[in-house]
């Protein structure tokens, strides 16, 4: 059984940054970091391929300046080999652009499912894997709660408004999983020391046999025209507890007359 | 070109139209001058009065899919009727599970782009101007789009207020779903599983008595359940223990929850992520407990109790129990 995983790299959260005024560019220091949301779908991919007796796991990522940090966290937790697409012109890119990037790395590969998270940290449009999806001409289940492969099936716990659904297709397909599916493992030293070895494919858009105008900024065909402080809701009243804090809360619900 | 044609992706819930789908309805009427919902399901013929009501002159009924999944079948169907020549100018859907699949889906098969979150929308001549929060709602960031129509927009629940239009009812005209669908409409739903709640419902209830990970265990959770249930209130949750299992999915608010926009909000345990905020910012008032003084809930809570939930929660209810 062969997985990929989408991971996405992202800055890390505990620094997020903000958007400049004026170029309403994201901005940003430092060392991107694999996504906290992604971690969950290494973790299933290596659990399945585990359970299914053979076969591996390869990372595919989209990021800019050849950014490995966040694979060689994921390939330290085990995957095999990842296949990273770093080029200029993906400057800008939106979610339709980066799946149609993603899908042309994927293909490469051949996978037998495919798994990325329900949406990202940072950019969280939720909408990428089920355009990949689209692309690559597979069926997809989104938001798995649990995952298991048997005889070319994958079954999926699919969560659901109302509570959740058995859902079932045939591989490959692509399948987005929620945090708290499984537990991922922390890369041990003997992973990260592994990983400094395993194979990185770097490709650029050409390599990739796409043209830049479906790509980045161009291929977005949107954009950003401003950016604003929302209304400010102020703080309010702040009372240490003293024993009797809860007597403010009774005055302040009798005052909003509920009922 | 101005905008006149506006579409909603309309969904069920409890044998009629959602409540995002009323609200997309009634949106979608200040934007255009025609309105029409694109909707599936057995009984969609049924709901047509309601659709009118809203102000959808026509109905694209999809019909009945089966256990199919929504997000190819009818992301497929609505392809099939812009690309016959029927394209509106925006295509207004909701947030939720289904209606992010079939934008994604619809975005892919048609290649047009799709702008998602969306928390505001405004028609500026011939575009149309979109708002996004970021940073948990700390700025708004607006967008446009600048290729072809139509516009895809997926808009986060609550965003506008539902208000019917009076009119008559919409017509009802099927959509078929394309046959050469092959391996991408295979995916079967095998059994629907539904979590029993009782009390008001969490996105609709005027009270919210909501847990985060102070709370300190699954069975402490009871206290935020009764404490809900005293105020005719719904409980809800933050990700942190729906994902460590200590209530369901659906008590989560926030980002990937529920949004809510209660009279009263009552955060306990928990520190206020932007995740979280997105979910609940809008409630008309707020209250928060957590014993860190600096947690960032108590800086859009109007009031806040620097305490140890163990000792506040339970000392309420009796108070609110007293009081009768
Ligand atoms: C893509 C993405 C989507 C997300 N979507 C959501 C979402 O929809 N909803 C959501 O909620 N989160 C979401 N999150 C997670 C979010 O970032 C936070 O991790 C989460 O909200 C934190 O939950 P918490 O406040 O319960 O836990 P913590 O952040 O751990 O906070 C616990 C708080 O309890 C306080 N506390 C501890 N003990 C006590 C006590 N005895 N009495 C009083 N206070 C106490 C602490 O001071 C602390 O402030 C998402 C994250 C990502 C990356
Ligand atoms: N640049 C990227 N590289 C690899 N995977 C990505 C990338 N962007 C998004 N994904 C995957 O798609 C998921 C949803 O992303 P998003 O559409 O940004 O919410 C992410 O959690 C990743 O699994």
């Amino acid at each position: 059984m062969n997985v990929v995983v989408c991971v996405k790299q992202i800055p890390d959260p505990a620094a997020p940054g903000s958007l400049d005024p004026s170029t309403h560019n994201l901005v940003r220091g430092g060392k991107l970091i694999l996504d906290d949301s992604d971690s969950y779908g290494v973790e299933m991919g290596l659990q399945l391929a585990e359970q299914a007796g053979g076969g591996e796991v390869t990372l595919v990522s989209m990021a800019p300046a050849g950014e490995t940090s966040g694979l060689r966290t994921a390939l330290a937790m085990g995957a095999a080999k990842a296949i990273l697409v770093s080029d200029d012109t993906l400057a800008g890119s939106d979610a339709l652009s980066t799946a149609k990037v993603l899908a042309k790395a994927i293909e490469r590969a051949q996978p037998d499912l495919v798994l990325a998270a329900t949406e990202s940290t940072d950019g969280y449009t939720g909408t990428l894997p089920v355009q990949l999806a689209e692309l690559l001409g597979m069926p997809s289940i989104t938001f798995a709660k649990k995952v298991l492969i048997s005889d070319g099936t994958v079954r999926v716990e699919r969560q659901t408004e109302a509570g959740y659904d058995d859902v079932e297709c045939p591989l490959p397909a692509v399948v987005t999983v929620t945090s708290g599916v499984v537990e991922p493992r922390y890369p041990s030293f003997k992973g990260i020391m592994a990983a400094k070895s395993k194979p990185l494919e770097q490709l650029a858009v050409s390599d990739l046999g796409l043209t830049s105008d479906a790509v980045g900024a161009a291929g977005a065909r949107q954009e950003v025209t401003g950016v604003s402080a929302a209304a400010d809701r102020q703080a309010g009243e702040k009372v240490v507890d003293e024993g009797d804090a809860h007597e403010h809360i009774v005055r302040f619900i009798e005052q909003l007359k509920l009922a | 070109m101005p905008i006149e044609k506006i579409w909603v992706l309309a969904e069920h819930a409890d044998g009629g139209p959602s409540s995002t789908t009323l609200e997309l309805l009634t949106e979608a009427r200040s934007m255009g001058t025609t309105v029409e919902a694109v909707a599936w399901g057995p009984a969609t013929s049924e709901l047509a009065g309601t659709f009118g009501d809203y102000g959808a002159s026509t109905v694209y009924d999809v019909g009945d899919i089966g256990d199919a999944l929504p997000g190819v079948s009818v992301a497929a169907a609505a392809a099939a009727l812009i690309t016959s020549g029927n394209a509106p100018d925006v295509f207004l859907l909701p947030a939720t599970f289904d209606g992010r699949d079939i934008a994604g889906r619809l975005s892919a098969r048609l290649d047009i782009p799709v702008l998602t979150n969306v928390v505001g929308l405004a028609v500026d001549g011939d575009t149309v101007l979109s708002q996004h929060a970021n940073f948990g709602g700390t700025q708004v960031a607006t967008a446009r789009f600048t290729g072809g129509r139509p516009w895809l927009f997926v808009v986060r629940p609550k965003t506008f207020a539902a208000e019917p239009a009076g009119s008559g009812p919409a017509q009802v005209q099927a959509a078929a779903v394309p046959s050469d669908l092959g391996a991408l409409n295979t995916a079967k739903v095998l059994e629907r599983h539904v979590e029993e709640r009782t009390g008001p419902k969490l996105d609709e209830a005027a009270v919210v008595v909501a847990g985060g990970r102070g709370i300190g265990s699954a069975d402490d959770f009871a206290m935020v359940e009764e404490l809900a249930k005293l105020l005719n209130g719904a409980a809800g949750a933050t990700r942190a223990i729906v994902d460590a299992g200590w209530v369901p999915f659906s008590y989560q608010v926030g980002q990937t929850g529920k949004t809510v926009k209660p009279t009263l909000y009552i955060a306990c345990g928990i520190s206020g992520a932007t995740q979280h905020l997105v979910g609940m910012k809008d409630a008309k008032s707020i209250v928060a407990i957590n014993k860190d003084q600096d947690a960032p809930i108590f800086s859009i809570s109007d009031l806040g109790i620097v305490g140890d939930v163990h000792q506040v929660v339970p000392k309420l209810i009796e108070a609110l129990k007293a009081r009768g």
